[in-house]
């Protein structure tokens, strides 16, 4: 059967890593290629890069490093940030992307997905979106959590795989950074109306929270996770090996 | 030289790349002499069975391909470029294949039950069932490949190498003598897909 996926997911600026400090055993963590490569040799299952360079010069740079990564490291790579027009997709699909994640891109345009869907396939365009709670819903927020956007978010997660979304990334914002575990509740509402893959996002900070989020949801099909893994708190192989004695079929 | 189909469907970057990550000298093409002087023939391919089958008949290169297998040139066939290998699909209506490998494409989602998703995403184990396949000269049993893909391929008993469970049986490598599928996509299944890719290049017939 298919095992749970592994995600480290790694922020870039002006071709730079945001966010890799401190880690063992490399001696430039801000080099994607050099933490790609870490990644991979440790087992990860799949990378995602996110652009959040604001400039023209920064996106050519990522172009390059996203062109550098996907000629050293053959596994799926998904790209997100900044992608809000076909010719976007384009862009960083010639330069490696095996999926394409949209966030703010399909919130001031939902069709984006279904052209781009119609154009390279349901399984490139991965839905991206960032959650949290109001009065009791779950909504979904734009500008990196700052602004409601008043859409439900189990509505939106319904809308755009009906347009060819092939994957969602929840990413909980109530449970971002706080180390307390997966949003599990958050997690099932979207899982419950949807039937492709979900990518689970936001709040891990121990081994046990990916053991917890796979066997409390089921229809969860991986862990992203970015600060752990690149400070080394948690290692993806000693974490793989871990599910895998907790009966969590795993890659390894 | 390695001659890699270029017909307009998918993304060659991790192909090539992974071609040239192992030294192996390869040239993306759609000219008749290019692929007739290749030693060897990758059929590439994402997308839906129809619209792909068209665009490389379009090419007019069919007859190219019928030719070089014919002689014994080995092909290989990655996840929908495996796909057309066989003789008939029945994604959306039903359309014939190349022919090569026996078997039909069909339908996953009505051979497993409704709450697996569709399509099939993810990393699976192979479970090898000829392990003197010479695709499968660096392959362990168990070993995990990346697959994405919605149809699979059935009836195909006799060309079956290696497969993966997903409730049914899927199909992962096919080979009907020197005619090589792999569902899955080994220039995205790291160390094993790359040994995968080593051993065609490998292959003498």
């Amino acid at each position: 059967m298919i095992t749970k996926r592994i995600i480290p997911c790694l922020d870039i600026r002006n071709g730079r890593v945001v966010k890799g400090v401190n880690f063992e055993g490399i001696q430039d963590v801000e080099d994607p290629v050099v933490l790609a490569k870490h990644y991979n040799d440790s087992g990860a299952d799949e990378l995602v890069f996110y652009d959040i360079t604001a400039s023209f010069e920064g996106r050519g740079l990522f172009a390059d490093v996203l062109k550098d990564v996907a000629s050293n490291i053959f596994i799926p790579l998904t790209v997100g940030g900044n992608i809000n027009s076909l010719d976007d997709f384009d862009r960083v699909l010639k330069s490696g992307a095996d999926k394409v994640s949209v966030n703010t891109g399909a919130i001031k345009n939902p069709l984006l997905i279904r052209d781009a869907a119609q154009k390279y396939g349901d399984q490139c365009v991965v839905l991206s979106m960032d959650v949290k709670r109001v009065d009791g819903r779950f909504m979904i927020f734009a500008k990196g959590g700052r602004e409601n956007t008043g859409i439900d978010a189990v509505e939106w997660a319904k809308k755009c795989t009906s347009y060819g979304a092939g994957e969602i990334v929840v990413n909980s914002i109530n449970t971002d950074g706080v180390k307390n575990g997966f949003d599990i509740e958050m997690l099932q509402a979207i899982c419950d109306v949807v039937s492709v893959p979900v990518i689970a996002s936001g709040g891990a900070g121990s081994m046990e929270h990916f053991k917890t989020l796979f066997n409390t949801v089921p229809g969860v099909d991986a862990g992203l996770a970015a600060s752990i893994f690149h400070f080394g708190e948690i290692k993806i192989n000693d974490l793989k090996k871990y599910l895998i004695s907790q009966n969590i079929e795993m890659r390894i | 030289m390695t001659a890699i189909i270029n017909y307009g469907v998918g993304n060659l970057f991790s192909l090539t790349g992974s071609l040239k990550h192992l030294g192996i000298d390869a040239v993306v093409t759609n000219d008749a002499d290019e692929i007739r002087n290749a030693e060897r023939i990758i059929l590439p391919g994402v997308g839906a069975f129809a619209d792909a089958k068209q665009k490389l008949l379009d090419t007019g290169l069919v007859p190219v391909l019928n030719e070089e297998v014919k002689n014994g040139k080995p092909l290989l066939g990655i996840c929908l470029g495996m796909q057309m290998l066989f003789e008939k699909s029945y994604e959306y209506g039903e359309h014939s294949g190349l022919g090569y490998i026996k078997g039909d494409i069909c339908p996953l989602n009505e051979d497993i039950p409704d709450d697996m998703k569709v399509p099939h995403i993810g990393w699976n184990k192979l479970i090898v069932k000829d392990k003197s396949n010479p695709l499968l000269r660096y392959t362990n049993e168990g070993d995990y490949v990346y697959y994405v893909h919605s149809f699979y391929g059935k009836n195909c008993d006799d060309s079956l190498v290696a497969y993966s469970e997903y409730y049914v049986n899927v199909p992962g490598v096919v080979c009907y003598k020197n005619v090589f599928g792999t569902q899955f996509h080994p220039e995205k299944s790291g160390e094993v897909g790359l040994k995968m890719l080593k051993a065609f290049c490998e292959v003498t017939v």
